[in-house]
């Protein structure tokens, strides 16, 4: 029997690559007169809805995914998150 | 010389290296669809510039996964020719054919303009009609184009000779305001170890022919017809180059 997940997939610069459109939110932030934003990191957010076993098999399979395409691990981490069912 | 150029959904530079290699050399040069599994037995393979698969994800990661990168790959790592320009530069290092990787430029703007490139490395059969040091005029167009990798990496890369090309300012320096999108080192374009595969994110075909107003980026295709015809294309690296970047492999490339 196969569950449906799904599975956020949270792509963002890895630490010591330059973010530069983090940056530049910050900046307009700053210029807006919000203070006391010490740091703005921007990424991406990947949305996936899959079959699996179960949560562990479904993190697992989006793990590898996450290495062989859908993040670049010279210059992006990620994080995934795996839950049942699919998005309300 | 027959130049392999390939054609992603979103290439929009293959038909100017076309020209380059047709109407600045008067050699052949063939397409190659994306989806084949057939490089036609060309002596070179290009990867253009453009913006494959409409640049979604990262620039040139869902390209490198296209039908024919299986043998663009198999071809690279075999000791064959392979040039990527701009979009291409960014399919080698998704392809990790070469290391780092190209971000978003630093100022964040998509950068159209001429640059003056430095040639670090006259000795690769990419680079063998220019001399080392020469200042050249060759335009970018990108907004992917800062070339990052680790420090490790970096180092590696100068001390091994693989950085080609350089963004220097009209004295020929490499500053940081020559730098057009926050590059480390102003590194433009790299070589493989084997010196073989060279990705740059500057656009020599576009100033390839006389009709352009400058050729000064031919000599990248002049460079590919020596290697092709007589030396390096039939034995591998230089024997000089071969010294300056370690872990050259021998023997690659015979017959291509």
């Amino acid at each position: 029997m196969t569950e449906t997940y799904s599975v956020d997939v949270r792509i963002t610069p890895r630490e010591g690559i330059l973010d530069p459109e983090g940056q530049t939110i910050a900046r307009a932030l700053g210029n807006l007169g919000y203070e006391g934003v010490t740091a703005v990191r921007a990424g991406r957010l990947i949305e996936l809805v899959i079959e699996a076993e179960d949560a562990e098999a479904a993190r697992a399979t989006v793990e590898r995914m996450c290495e062989e395409l859908i993040a670049n691990p010279i210059i992006e981490d990620y994080a995934v998150r795996v839950r049942e069912g699919v998005p309300g | 010389m027959n130049v392999g150029i390939v054609r992603f959904p979103g290439s929009n530079c293959d038909a100017d290296v076309y020209r380059a290699v047709t109407e600045g050399l008067g050699e052949r040069a063939t397409y190659l669809w994306h989806k084949s599994h057939d490089l036609d037995g060309v002596d070179v393979v290009v990867l253009p510039g453009g913006f494959s698969y409409g640049d979604y994800l990262r620039a040139g990661a869902i390209a490198r996964f296209s039908p024919i990168m299986r043998e663009v790959i198999e071809f690279a790592r075999g000791g064959g020719l392979t040039l990527g320009i701009c979009n291409g530069f960014q399919v080698l290092c998704e392809a990790r054919l070469l290391p780092g990787a190209l971000v978003r430029n630093q100022g964040l703007r998509f950068r159209c303009h001429d640059t003056r490139l430095r040639v670090e490395n006259a000795n690769t059969p990419f680079t063998t009609a220019y001399r080392d040091g020469d200042v050249l005029r060759i335009p970018i167009a990108h907004g992917e184009g800062q070339f990052v990798a680790d420090p490790d990496t970096l180092d590696a890369l100068e001390a091994e000779g693989r950085v080609v090309f350089r963004y220097v300012d009209e004295r020929g320096e490499a500053t940081p305001e020559a730098n057009p999108n926050g590059s480390a080192r102003n590194i433009a374009g790299i070589i493989d170890p084997a010196g073989r595969v060279l990705g740059l994110m500057p656009h020599p075909e576009r100033v390839s022919l006389p009709v352009l107003g400058k050729t000064d980026g031919l000599g990248v295709f002049r460079s590919l017809l020596d290697a092709v015809r007589g030396g390096a294309g039939a034995t591998g690296v230089p024997a000089e180059a071969g010294a300056r970047i370690a872990g050259a492999a021998a023997g690659t490339g015979a017959g291509r």
